[in-house]
């Protein structure tokens, strides 16, 4: 899945976003608006289909989680990259993190729907190149980047 | 088929988007894990849920779902029916459970066009 990336190199849109901490009522803004971003410059709506799924995940885990965050969306001819720093408690085993079905959700979270953990694999499966990392105390940072002619197909999971 | 025909043949309450009524439905997803539904649902389905809460119309927002479809009575929240107006994401409620509300959903689709449901 990943490959060698040339760096984007001068993006034609580069954006920041901010999200609070614990506000459910805002979780999905962001994606939203990078998805009219996206639609506005007539990117491919695979692509876009794909960079609005992995930012809402990223954003119900800076919701969840996390008690602020930040969402860098690029966009180059050839792709989106979109990188999601949070300050936070960190995630102390990211390969567990990873796997299907593991949540450290608290029941309110499952109770909305959330927290089925699905988020990072939904990410990840949803991403052409993932990257992750994690300071235990400080936060979290992920990046994906995702091709306009991907092959990695959306219901591919 | 569109939701118009839905609505009429499960008599169902149109919450919100009544001016899109004739959003033309491709199929139907059905599940309440918000990110199962992100994963997994289409364009064009209607998604059934038992989830009220606002982020349903986020979600039905950005997968451009044809339509919300709630089941046994269950009144969606307030903030969920502004957010749904601000977003025109129709949202219908079936006065039926769950079980008889996606099979005749099902039915109709499967007699009238769409392609029932989501293709695996």
């Amino acid at each position: 899945m990943n490959r060698a990336v040339p760096e984007l190199k001068n993006p034609r849109i580069d954006e920041y976003f901010t999200i609070a901490g614990g506000n459910f009522d805002d979780a999905g803004r962001v994606s939203s608006r990078i998805k009219s971003i996206l639609k506005e410059i007539d990117f491919p709506r695979e692509a876009i289909r794909r960079a609005a799924l992995v930012t809402y995940e990223a954003e119900i885990n800076i919701v969840s989680y996390a008690r602020t965050g930040f969402i860098r969306l690029r966009v180059g001819e050839d792709r989106v990259v979109i990188d999601v720093i949070d300050e936070g408690d960190g995630i102390p085993d990211i390969e567990l993190a990873l796997q299907e079905g593991y949540s450290t959700a608290t029941p309110k979270i499952r109770e909305m729907g959330f927290g089925a953990g699905m988020g990072l694999s939904n990410i990840k499966n949803f991403s052409d190149v993932f990257h992750i990392s994690s300071d235990i105390n400080r936060g979290t940072y992920l990046q994906m980047t995702i091709y306009t002619d991907s092959e990695v197909s959306g219901g591919k999971v | 088929m569109n939701l118009n025909e839905i609505v009429k043949a499960l008599n169902l309450k149109v919450l919100c988007g009544a001016g899109k009524l004739d959003t033309e439905v491709v199929g139907g997803y059905v599940g309440d894990l918000l990110s199962d539904v992100m994963a997994h649902s289409k364009e064009g389905d209607v998604w059934i849920t038992r989830q009220i809460h606002q982020n349903i119309v986020a979600v039905a927002s950005l997968k451009d779902h044809a339509a919300i479809v709630l089941v046994q009575g269950n009144e969606p929240t307030s903030e969920t029916l502004e957010k749904a107006e601000q977003e025109n994401i129709p949202i219908l409620l079936s006065n039926r459970p769950s079980f008889e509300t996606i099979g005749a959903i099902y039915d109709l689709l499967k007699t009238k066009g769409g392609d029932s449901g989501s293709k695996c």
